[in-house]
C-alpha cells in the first residue's frame, strides 16, 4: 500500500499536536482542579489554626510545622554529603572503578520506589534504632532518598566552572580545596542550590517513605523525636478515610502551590546558570 | 610535609568517604530489606511466595502471584497509555514544533513531575473511579483506573528523557535526509529516532520503574482485593501497596513476609535500573 507522504505528513502533524494538547490540557486540569476546589477553603486561619477533630475542623498548622521541620533537617543531612561526593567525583580523582561504583550506587538509589525507603527506615530508625515514629527518623529516610538528586545536579554544576577559573587560581599559588572552596563552589552555586530546591520539593510531597516513619501525629512537634504529620501524610489521610473533603481539597491546594513555586524557582535559577556558562 | 599539604590530604581522605555515602546506603539498604525478607522465603519455599495464590497472613500462608500479576498488570497498562503520549510530545517538542514553543511546553510539562503522587492518587479518585463506574461499570477502583493515572505519572519520565535523546541526535543526520527528499516526518521515523532508539527505550523503562514502584496513587485507585483480575475493570492489589496496607499493623512473620514483597519488588526494580543503564551505557559506545 502506498500512501502518500504529504499527506502521512500531515495526518501525523496533528496527532502530534493533538496528543501534546492532551498532556498539557491533563497537567492544566488537574492543577485547577484542585485549586478550584481548594482554594475557597484556604485563608489565614487556615494556615494558622491546629487542625481539630483528626481534621474535620480546624486549619492545618501543625502539619505545615511538621513538613517544614522534616524537609529543613532532610536536607541538612543530605546536603553536605551530596556536594562532598560532587567535589571528589569532578575534582579530586579522574574516572576509575571507585568513581564508576559511586555514580552506579548512586543511580540505583534514585531508582528505589519510595516504599522501600519507608520499609527500610522503619526496621532500621524506628525499630532497631529505637528512635520511634520522629522527625528525625523521617528526615533520615528522606535525605537518603534525595541524595542521588543532589549529587547529580551539584556534579553537573560543578563540571560547567570553566577549567581556567580553577587555572587562575592555582597560578596565585591556592591549594586544590583553596580553589574549590573559593573558586569552584562560588561559581556552581546557583546550579548546587537549584538541586537542593528540587529536592525540598520532593520531600514536601513524599509520602510512602515518611508516613512509616515520621509517623501521622497531629501534635505540634516539640524536638526532633516528635512524631509529626506532613501536609502530604495529612492530606493522604483525611482524603483516604474521608474525613473532611474542603480540608482535603484545602491542603491539596497548600501543597500544590507550594511545590510549584519551588519547583518554578528551581527551574529559574538553572536557567540563569546555564545561560551565564554557555 | 608542610601543614599545609596535610590538611589537603585530610580533605581528600574526608571527601572519599563522603563521596561513598550513596553507596553504603545502598548496601545498607539492600541487606536490611534481604536480611529481614529472605528467611522466610526460604522457611516456606520460594514458590509458595512466588507462585502461591492465597495470602492469608494470619494462617501462614503467603502467596505474593496476585500481586505480582497485579504489579505487573497496572505497569503494562500505564505503558500502553504513557509511551505513545509521551513519545508524541518527545518527537513533537523537538521535531514539529518552533524553538518558542518548546520553551515554553517543556518546563510546564516538567512541573507534572512535581506534582505530589497522593494528588494524582485523589484525582484519579474524584474524577476518574466514578468516571469509570458510571460509564464502564464495576467497581471503578480497577486495573483500569490505576493504569491511567500511573500513565499519566510516568509521562514526565518518558518526555525528558527522549527529548534529550532526540536533541542528541547530530543534525547533519536530519540534513542528509532532507536532502534525499525526505519529508520531515519520514525523517524522523526513518532517521531521527533510529538513531535516538536506545535513550528511548532507556526512557520506557525508567519510567516503568517508577510505574512499578509507585505506592500511594495506586493504593487510592485499584481497589487492593487479592485476586487475579479477570479483566480490567476488576479491582487489583499491587506489590507496593501490599506492604503499604499492611505495615502498620503487621508483625512477626507476616511483618516478614511484607518484606519479602519488599524483596521481589526490590530485585526487580534493580533489574529494570539495570537494563536501563545498560542501553543507555550502549548509546555512549
Amino acid at each position: 500500500m502506498h500512501i502518500n507522504p504529504r499527506l502521512e505528513e500531515a495526518v501525523v502533524k496533528v496527532l502530534l499536536w493533538l496528543f501534546t494538547l492532551i498532556t498539557v490540557f491533563v497537567l492544566f486540569f488537574i492543577i485547577f482542579y484542585i485549586l478550584k476546589h481548594g482554594l475557597p477553603v484556604v485563608n489565614y486561619q487556615f494556615l494558622t489554626t491546629d487542625p481539630m477533630d483528626m481534621g474535620k475542623s480546624g486549619g492545618i498548622y501543625t502539619t505545615i510545622i511538621g513538613t517544614i521541620a522534616l524537609t529543613l533537617v532532610a536536607i541538612l543531612i543530605a546536603t553536605p554529603l551530596g556536594i562532598g561526593t560532587a567535589i571528589y567525583l569532578t575534582e579530586y580523582t579522574r574516572e576509575n572503578k571507585i568513581t564508576k561504583i559511586i555514580r552506579f550506587g548512586s543511580e540505583c538509589l534514585a531508582g528505589i520506589p519510595s516504599i522501600i525507603f519507608g520499609l527500610f527506615g522503619f526496621i532500621l530508625f524506628v525499630t532497631k534504632l529505637k528512635m520511634g515514629w520522629s522527625i528525625l527518623s523521617g528526615s533520615l529516610t528522606l535525605a537518603f532518598m534525595i541524595l542521588p538528586t543532589i549529587i547529580r545536579t551539584s556534579e553537573e554544576a560543578i563540571k560547567s566552572v570553566p577549567y581556567n577559573f580553577r587555572e587562575v587560581s592555582y597560578s596565585l599559588g591556592s591549594t586544590q580545596w583553596q580553589t574549590v572552596i573559593k573558586v569552584v563552589l562560588p561559581s556552581a552555586l546557583p546550579g548546587i542550590l537549584t538541586g537542593v530546591i528540587l529536592s525540598v520539593g520532593r520531600s514536601i510531597g513524599e509520602t510512602a517513605a515518611v508516613i512509616f516513619t515520621a509517623g501521622s501525629a497531629l501534635r505540634l512537634p516539640t524536638s526532633l523525636f516528635s512524631s509529626s504529620r506532613t501536609m502530604a501524610v495529612h492530606f493522604y489521610i483525611m482524603a483516604r478515610e474521608g474525613i473532611s473533603m474542603p480540608n482535603a481539597y484545602g491542603t491539596a491546594a497548600v501543597l500544590i502551590i507550594t511545590i510549584l513555586i519551588i519547583n518554578i524557582v528551581a527551574y529559574r535559577l538553572m536557567h540563569k546558570f546555564i545561560k551565564k556558562y554557555s | 610535609m608542610t601543614r599545609l599539604e596535610r590538611n589537603e590530604r585530610l580533605i581528600k581522605i574526608a571527601l572519599l568517604v563522603i563521596a561513598c555515602s550513596a553507596v553504603s546506603i545502598l548496601a545498607v539498604i539492600t541487606i536490611f530489606i534481604f536480611s529481614e525478607g529472605t528467611p522466610i522465603m526460604f522457611k516456606y519455599g520460594f514458590k509458595s511466595f512466588l507462585l502461591g495464590l492465597d495470602w492469608y497472613p494470619s494462617e501462614q500462608s503467603f502467596g505474593l502471584l496476585p500481586m505480582i500479576i497485579g504489579s505487573v498488570m497496572v505497569t503494562l497498562g500505564s505503558l500502553i497509555v504513557g509511551v505513545p503520549f509521551g513519545l508524541a510530545c518527545a518527537i513533537f517538542l523537538t521535531e514539529f514544533s518552533s524553538r518558542r514553543l518548546r520553551h515554553i511546553l517543556k518546563p510546564i510539562i516538567e512541573l507534572l513531575a512535581g506534582i505530589p503522587s497522593v494528588v494524582y492518587g485523589f484525582i484519579g479518585v474524584v474524577i476518574l473511579v466514578p468516571f469509570i463506574r458510571e460509564n464502564f461499570g464495576g467497581p471503578g477502583l480497577s486495573v483500569l483506573a490505576a493504569s491511567i493515572i500511573l500513565g499519566i505519572m510516568i509521562l514526565p519520565t518518558i518526555i525528558s528523557i527522549s527529548i534529550d535523546s532526540l536533541q542528541a541526535v547530530p543534525r547533519s543526520y536530519r540534513e542528509g535526509s532532507i536532502a534525499l527528499g525526505a519529508t520531515k516526518w519520514q525523517t524522523t521515523k526513518m532517521v531521527t529516532l533510529k538513531a535516538a532508539r536506545s535513550g528511548i527505550i532507556a526512557s520506557i523503562i525508567l519510567g516503568m520503574g517508577r510505574a512499578i514502584g509507585e505506592t500511594m496513587a495506586v493504593i487510592m485507585i485499584a481497589g487492593n482485593a487479592i485476586n487475579i483480575p479477570h479483566s480490567v475493570l476488576d479491582p487489583v492489589r499491587t506489590l507496593t501497596s501490599n506492604i503499604a496496607l499492611e505495615m502498620g499493623y503487621a508483625s512477626g512473620e507476616h511483618r516478614e513476609a511484607l518484606f519479602a514483597t519488599g524483596v521481589i519488588l526490590f530485585v526487580i526494580i534493580m533489574v529494570l535500573n539495570t537494563l536501563a543503564n545498560l542501553t543507555s551505557a550502549k548509546r555512549k559506545a
